[in-house]
């Protein structure tokens, strides 16, 4: 069954001048259609301004279309009556941990979300308690955010949208911001959910390493999705994702170009470091 | 410089005090600073002393940690215990150029020195004891009676809390910002009034534009976490009175009274 | 014409209890006309340190010394120095602030004391120098989108015409081709005008392909200085430190280790698909 759908979602941003009239529209997203299954992991990439990050806030009842619809879990999001189930049951992470992060204590600030859904006193403590060890953060509950590093900010986001028991988490750029030790604390934060809860998740990002592990890809470009498939598929298609002017991971580029040299033994869309060097063991080595 | 600021920043310990419901800690920081203001008598600064240092002794937050804090606003003091020194009329002491000092004058600023040092001192401790969320969580249960006259409490609680918890931010932010216009060649030091003014606006336009940019992505977050106002709400740390905020409130009347009976009865 | 830190120490909130020793005993010389990349995690001091290459920070103890001068000698003219080594930092669009890009990037040159017209023609040659299109120029800075805003931050502090150009993390938060667009920036500024770079960055990738030079910093000391090969080569050290080779080096080791003679020093793509190609041939 699929948690999300969007069915040729359309939205244009209007920017108005003093007087209300309109000045200019902008079409972000154009006729997007997107199926999210549940207990999936996907990933969206796409450059600055192709419409990744409003197609987040679509999902999560912020933005609403202009044209088209998107459901979650069967709900219309531009329903009134429906958001607040909306927001529980797809939480969303952005980009900034600072400007997400409402208490100033860890654990008050994963309690927020519970909180606000009007949960039991009892319960929320566990949700609280639950969470914040799935995301390996318990032993900061009493600390201030503001002491903490970018991974284990993000980390505390993450939990205070796990504490909601949602189905699906939208993580806009979560890793942007972060070095290299964040990031990878996020992504495999991300996988765990995934794996171990069954957390659907729809990953948004520009770093090519962070999408080998998804079930599904797709890339977009001036609002509208332009490729779907496998990480290996769509890793595959290097030519293509130049003209999109994006990278693809440095293995695969490297399996890529050695291709083109003559090492026709290689598979197309190699996508890790290991694999990259048992294909070559295998087809080449000397031993 | 400015990391240093640390008033009303929270003070992590385990403390009596720290475990105080915050409605006991509001109500008893207003007792004391009203006990500052009943009378100007030396017993009753004898009491108020005593019992700050009893508190600062059971808050566990280190003395240096509070005095820390009190450097932003030794400016003020300073001003402030001038002007009481020489504006206030008496018995003439010493005279320099057009100032006088008179023995009401030396009394005046001494007094308001400790009376204001004191203020901050006590208040500090409030918000050094407590988290934001419990103050507003205080403010809100204790104003509940408010919301009769239609006042947002929990809005107006709320939006405190994210203040306080956003002031070490744009702090940090304005540190950032100042050091990468001075490295632009800006100068925030020397010149005349209008020029030191004039600029302030490679600062502050970035940061309010910043302060904005955090505010949209915060209510955004907000909203993306159900929130909804007041409405529907539950407590994950639901205000209960325990016995020791009794006790704590019967300390703090016995304070008051016998600040009061100082006031009255005491000769000096 | 140089940079030297001699025995750099820097210690912050000195005195108190959470006294953090943020530099500790940093000496290098930069040499004029260098691409240098300072790379190391979060807290390890970098940022700290470029700071001092301006002035902002003053040692606790110790000295820096630009083309010879001391940089705290008393009769040393900071300002002068601000305008000479230009720094740029982290998200430096967010330091914009003027009603239109054009004035903004008069900021940094009128403040160095130019005239109206000096300055104007100092910001025309800055924007054009980072590419960004005419019609962007009378522009208000918050209209422009996240990578254009970048480059005329960037180019505000190119308009002061620094010999030295330091940059935090430009390309934090930048999608790849950004980060491509600003890296090839930076290297026609050093190789156009011979302007010397240092590039802060925890990115290996970024690095290995552009700096000549590399000093990795950990806890406040210079770890390692060399050449992006001589680094590379050196994984455990950089792994026993929460860092990372670029994968491609990791390819190479593995290779080798697996057999196959293959050059592991090799930091790039293409000097790696070489590598390998001739192993298989010759094997």
């Amino acid at each position: 069954m699929a948690i999300v759908e969007t069915h040729g979602l359309s939205f244009d941003y209007i920017r108005r001048d003093e007087e209300g009239n309109v000045s200019s529209i902008n079409r972000a997203l154009d006729d997007v259609e997107l199926s999210v299954k549940k207990g999936e992991f996907i990933a969206i990439l796409g450059g600055n301004g192709s419409g990744k990050s409003t197609l987040a806030k679509q999902i999560n009842a912020i933005l609403y279309p202009t044209e088209g619809y998107v459901l979650v879990d069967g709900k219309k999001t531009s329903e009134e009556e429906n958001i607040l189930d909306i927001r529980q049951k797809a939480g969303m992470i952005f980009q900034n941990p600072d400007n997400q992060i409402i208490g100033s204590i860890v654990e008050e600030d994963v309690g927020f979300g519970p909180e606000n859904m009007g949960v039991a006193t009892d319960d929320i403590w566990q949700r609280v308690e639950e969470s914040l060890k799935i995301l390996g953060m318990w032993e900061y509950r009493k600390h201030s955010p503001m002491r903490l590093s970018g991974g284990q900010k993000q980390r505390v986001a993450i939990a205070g949208v796990v504490a909601m028991h949602p189905e699906c988490i939208i993580m806009d750029e979560p890793t942007a911001m972060l070095d290299p030790a964040g990031r990878k604390e996020v992504i495999r934060a991300a996988r765990a959910l995934n794996d171990v809860e069954k957390i659907t998740i729809i990953l948004i990002t520009h770093y090519m390493e962070e999408v080998v592990y998804a079930d599904r890809l797709f890339v977009m470009q001036d609002g509208r999705i332009k490729m779907t498939g496998t990480p290996r598929e769509i890793f595959s298609r290097v030519e293509e994702l130049e003209e999109l002017r994006l990278d693809v991971p440095q293995a695969t580029r490297l399996a890529y170009e050695l291709k083109k040299r003559g090492l026709s033994l290689l598979p197309d869309g190699i996508l890790t470091e290991k694999e990259l060097v048992t294909e070559l063991c295998r087809s080449y080595s000397i031993m | 410089m400015l990391r240093e600021m640390t008033i009303g920043q929270y003070y992590q310990a385990e403390s009596r005090l720290h475990r105080l419901d915050p409605r006991v800690k509001l109500v008893g920081t207003l007792i004391f600073i009203i006990s500052l203001f009943i009378s100007q008598k030396v017993s009753c600064y004898v009491a108020a002393t005593v019992f700050l240092i009893c508190m600062i002794r059971l808050s566990r937050v280190p003395f240096l940690h509070m005095i820390k804090g009190m450097k932003a606003i030794a400016f003020i003091m300073l001003i402030t215990v001038f002007f009481n020194l020489v504006f206030t009329p008496g018995e003439e002491l010493v005279s320099f150029w057009v100032f006088k000092i008179t023995s009401q004058g030396v009394r005046n600023a001494i007094f308001t020195a400790v009376r204001l040092t004191y203020l901050i001192l006590g208040s500090s401790l409030m918000t050094l004891t407590t988290t934001p969320n419990d103050l507003t969580d205080g403010l809100e249960k204790g104003l509940g009676f408010m919301k009769v006259f239609k006042l947002p409490v929990h809005e107006i609680a709320m939006m405190m809390s994210i203040a306080l918890r956003f002031i070490p931010i744009l702090l940090e932010e304005t540190d950032k910002i100042m050091k990468a216009q001075q490295a632009r060649g800006a100068d925030f030091e020397s010149g005349g009034m209008i020029r030191r003014v004039r600029a302030m606006v490679p600062l502050l336009v970035p940061l309010f534009v910043s302060a904005f940019r955090r505010a949209n992505d915060l209510a955004l977050a907000m909203e993306a976490r159900c929130y909804h106002g007041g409405e529907g709400r539950t407590k994950m740390k639901p205000l209960k009175y325990k016995p020791w905020d009794f006790r704590a409130y019967v300390i703090l009347f016995c304070y008051i009274a016998l600040v009061v009976l100082f006031g009255i009865i005491s000769p000096l | 014409m140089s940079i030297i830190l001699d025995h750099v120490n820097y210690i912050y909130s000195k005195g108190t209890n959470d006294e953090v020793k943020a530099l500790d005993d940093v000496s290098f010389e930069i040499k004029d006309g260098d691409f240098v990349g300072l790379i190391g995690h979060t807290g390890s001091g970098k940022s700290t340190l470029v700071q001092h290459l301006d002035g902002l920070l003053k040692a606790t103890s110790g000295h820096i010394y630009y083309n010879g001068e001391d940089i705290y000698d008393r009769d040393f003219d900071m300002r002068a120095l601000r305008g000479k080594v230009g720094l740029v930092f982290q998200y430096p669009e967010h330091q914009l602030f003027e009603e239109d890009v054009f004035k903004d990037v008069c900021y940094g040159p009128r403040n160095m004391g130019l005239s109206e017209k000096e300055a104007s023609l100092a910001a025309y040659s800055a924007l054009k120098a980072v590419k960004l299109p005419d019609e962007c120029f009378y522009v208000s800075p918050f209209e422009l989108s996240g990578g254009q805003k970048r480059r005329a931050a960037i180019a505000g502090v190119l308009a002061m015409k620094p010999e030295v150009l330091v940059l935090d993390e430009p390309t934090a938060g930048l999608d790849p081709e950004g980060r491509e667009e600003i890296l090839d920036l930076m290297k026609e500024l050093h190789d156009t005008r011979g302007i010397t770079v240092i590039l802060v960055s925890h990115s290996m990738e970024d690095v290995a392909d552009y700096a000549h030079h590399i000093i990795v910093m950990e806890k406040g000391k210079v770890f390692m200085s060399g050449t992006p090969r001589e680094i590379y080569s050196h994984i455990e050290e950089l792994e026993s430190i929460g860092l990372a080779a670029p994968k491609v080096t990791y390819i190479m080791h593995e290779l080798k280790r697996r057999g196959f003679d293959v050059d592991t020093s090799i930091t790039g793509v293409k000097e790696a698909v070489d590598s390998i190609i001739g192993a298989v041939w010759n094997a």
